[in-house]
């Protein structure tokens, strides 16, 4: 029980006036950071670390974590209502949020998205408070080959989700992988796949360009095409009453993707280097895989726009456990806000939850007060959002090509990422009207960067044998849980044979 | 030539308002825009840390009517932050906190085309010593036990580092050749991804700076067996230098500014009184004792000259490593 008086004291701390000020500010502040496209909570914790030094380093990482958990919420905003993912962790939400808008169901989509989100954070608050230091433990014993089988895991359950076209899905998953190449290789720092020589291409593809792209840009023109402007606008009427229905169906429907978001996401995050985008996108994978209508994946289903959501929240809290416990950030937001403790005179690692007792305890406290406050706030703005949907299309289209283009700017202010974007969106298009599922690319160029290395570094450590993937006690589960997946569609193809041969003969 | 008077004398007039005004703005440069800051490294590594806290000294102290804006290009061994720096649209306004890759990643990469010399020297910070780390569950207390372990292993010893080529694997390979050693080196994309899997001992052994294995030391989960100083550290006095274990070796991290090539004289003095001011505070110099760092201020002159022998140094050092 001395982890519940810890905790009270924590949660008093954060609703101390300054605290709990800062801890709404910082909500309010992320939720509309994360509903720009192109700004995401990265941009915003890097913008306002200095204004930090003006407080005490606890309400500093309060205020910090407030902007993160808030960004996590926002990011769901555009991703919904305008189609373009408002942040990297947010571009699993467009898969079902865009078209749950387009059938007129925007506020069901936002109201699930809210409630997951909450859901999401507060069991990754739970796990945090009672299993820090277990966790921690966890996160260290996952080397580079349990890295890899976890994405191999996540490639998988792309694959082998019934109904899709396989062969289509496993190009699809080529082309990202291929993309992810791009750049600088990270182990031996060189070049490749530098097209024409141009000096873009050697920071790689980055890969919110590519989600905007393909979502922001690659979508207008897909609505364009088949509406012919003629969008079902929202309800125009948003109530209470409203609200509740909405929530009781999203929670309805959407209760197995909040429970697997907020439990995978969580334990992706606290993994160093994974982070809530990967988080959220693997969610939604095995959402759609344990989903009884996995056809109704990718034509707006509630638990499509859960499942992201409470895993991007889980997954923020989750980084921050490497962080705190072991000085490694979980995800580029962490590393900044690590950047900030070493500014701030605190050393991270094992040494803190002794040592600044208070510290963390006011910061796992915060995560609480803020899990509250961005629900609630975040469900006052959702009328605003959906008014927005009321413009017309004519109007909405070019605003969402120059929000576009504006967030693919912002992201490295580089005009090369534009032009790439417009051609990620017209590729896009195009592979839409050859049935090429999308998904499985933006997949694979966020988990490329890290299957590809720990595959490498994994190889290195037992001298090319790939055996080391099936003998070590954590990777060797995972591993055959990830090929009896890929090869799941297969098996079932040929038992359906058998079974129609049976019936046949 | 059809001027018309007002004209003409409009134009002399404008020409003797330049003149007055340019030797004036160039005694006195001031950044008139947000700085870009480049680092060459990914976030959350060491030279990432030292960038944000200088970038906080400078806001703080309020020294600068513009802020740095700290920019992360650690692609391809920082070759992405040198290409970034060559190309900066505006040199007045682009500076660079690098490591030993600044000199060892031009040598190693000939086509990318960078010479640093024709770089601008800003400030030299300070420099992060090297030490050697084992985890405490191997039972490994000091350095010939050490070497005793890695022979018995019989090239199946594995250690992390930030890659080939890289400031830690140079340290590594010559402890190979100093003490006749096969070791296994895994890379990794920084030093904290490195610490941290020596700390859940997917790996056996590493060369980190101080600051990156500080909290898992503080908590008795690494040993230092050896620092790669020239003198034993102020933080670790029990532990040797490679010196005394009789190889005249050192190798040190440069923590050092540097400004775009062709940037000009008045901003290049801007950015070295700046420098110099945050170098001197409070503030940096508590830093550098609490994370370990040497002192060693050099002025621009001192930093040319320093580059010309590191950069015959590293030669000596990648040719040695094969490379």
């Amino acid at each position: 029980m001395e982890i519940l008086g810890l905790l009270g004291d924590g949660m008093l701390l954060a609703v101390q006036p300054l605290n709990l000020a800062l801890i709404l500010v910082g909500v309010t502040l992320g939720l509309f950071i994360g509903a720009m496209p192109g700004l995401g909570s990265v941009n915003g914790v890097a913008i306002l670390l200095p204004i930090t030094f003006l407080v005490p380093p606890g309400s500093a990482i309060i205020f910090l974590a407030a902007i993160y958990y808030g960004a996590m919420y926002g990011g769901a905003i555009s991703s919904i209502t305008l189609g373009i993912p408002g942040a990297s962790t947010a571009v699993a939400t467009t898969f079902d949020g865009r078209p749950l808008a387009l059938r007129g169901r925007a506020s069901l989509a936002l109201v699930t998205a809210a409630i997951a989100s909450f859901i999401g954070g507060s069991v990754a608050n739970i796990l945090f408070t009672a299993f820090a230091p277990l966790l921690a433990a966890v996160a260290l014993s996952f080397g580079p080959p349990e890295i890899f089988a976890l994405m191999l895991l996540a490639f998988a359950t792309f694959v082998g989700l019934g109904g899709d076209d396989i062969p289509k899905t496993i190009f699809s998953i080529c082309l990202g992988l291929v993309l992810a190449a791009v750049g600088f290789d990270q182990i031996s720092g060189a070049p490749r796949l530098v097209f024409f020589d141009i000096t873009g291409f050697l920071q790689g593809i980055n890969f919110l360009v590519l989600a905007i792209g393909v979502y922001g840009i690659g979508e207008m023109l897909w609505t364009i095409e088949t509406t012919r402007g003629k969008v079902t606008t929202s309800e125009a009427k948003m109530s209470v009453k409203g609200i509740v229905n909405d929530s009781k169906e999203g929670m309805k429907r959407g209760w197995k993707g909040t429970t697997i978001g907020s439990f995978l996401g969580f334990f992706v995050g606290i993994l160093p280097a994974a982070g809530a985008t990967p988080g959220s996108l693997m969610a939604y994978g095995v959402a759609k895989m344990v989903s009884k209508n996995p056809k109704e994946f990718g034509q707006g289903h509630p638990g499509g726009v859960a499942a992201p959501e409470a895993a991007n929240n889980s997954a923020s809290t989750g980084s921050m456990l490497p962080m705190l416990t072991l000085g490694i950030p979980g995800s580029p937001t962490t590393a900044i806000l690590l950047g900030g403790m070493v500014i701030w005179g605190l050393t991270p690692g094992p040494r803190l939850f002794v040592e600044q007792s208070e510290f963390v305890w006011g910061l796992i406290g915060s995560f609480y007060v803020s899990n509250v406050a961005a629900l609630v706030i975040n469900l006052a703005f959702i009328p605003l959002f959906i008014w927005m949907l009321r413009m017309p299309f004519t109007v909405l289209a070019p605003l969402i090509f120059v929000l576009s283009i504006v967030g693919g700017y912002a992201a490295t202010k580089d005009m090369h990422d534009v032009w790439l974007m417009v051609l990620f969106g017209l590729s896009a298009f195009f592979l839409r009207k050859f049935d090429y599922p999308l998904a499985p690319a933006v997949l694979a160029i966020v988990l490329g960067p890290i299957a590809e290395p720990t595959l490498r570094q994994s190889l290195l450590l037992s001298s090319g044998d790939p055996s080391i993937f099936f003998t070590r006690p954590i990777a060797g589960p995972i591993t055959v849980i990830a090929i009896i997946l890929l090869f799941l569609p297969l098996i079932n193809l040929v038992r359906r044979r058998m079974r129609e041969g049976n019936a046949a003969g | 030539m059809i001027f018309g008077r007002r004209s003409f004398t409009a134009m002399i007039g404008a020409a003797a308002f330049a003149f007055a005004q340019a030797p004036g703005q160039a005694a006195a440069f001031e950044p008139t825009k947000p700085i870009d800051f480049v680092i060459m490294a990914g976030a959350g590594g060491g030279a990432d840390q030292i960038a944000r806290f200088i970038q906080s000294v400078a806001e703080q102290k309020d020294l600068m009517p513009r802020p740095l804006i700290p920019n992360n290009k650690g692609g391809g061994s920082g070759a992405e932050a040198l290409i970034a720096l060559q190309g900066a649209s505006d040199a007045d306004h682009t500076i660079l906190v690098t490591l030993n890759s600044f000199f060892t990643t031009p040598l190693r990469q000939t086509n990318l085309g960078i010479d640093i010399q024709t770089f601008t020297p800003v400030a030299m910070m300070g420099v992060d010593p090297f030490v050697l780390w084992v985890h405490k569950d191997s039972g490994i207390t000091t350095f010939e036990e050490w070497v005793d372990a890695v022979k018995a292993a019989d090239g199946e010893y594995v250690m992390g580092g930030t890659g080939k080529g890289q400031e830690d694997s140079l340290v590594i390979t010559f402890m190979e050749q100093a003490f006749d050693l096969r070791i296994k080196y895994i890379p990794y994309d920084g030093g904290g991804a490195v610490a941290k899997d020596l700390a859940g001992k997917q790996i056996m052994a590493s060369v980190n700076n101080p600051a990156e294995a500080k909290g898992f030391f503080a908590a008795g989960d690494f040993v230092p067996l050896l620092s790669f100083s020239d003198e034993r550290m102020a933080g670790f006095p029990d532990v040797p230098t490679m010196k005394e274990k009789g190889h005249d070796f050192s190798y040190y991290n440069q923590r050092a500014v540097v400004g775009a090539p062709g940037m000009s004289d008045e901003a290049a003095a801007y950015y070295q009184s700046m420098f110099e001011t945050i170098y001197n505070s409070e503030e940096w110099q508590g830093y550098m004792t609490s994370e370990s760092l040497d002192p060693l201020w050099m002025d621009a002159g001192a930093q040319k000259e320093y580059w010309n022998t590191q950069v015959e140094r590293h030669k000596e050092l990648l040719a040695a490593m094969g490379e």
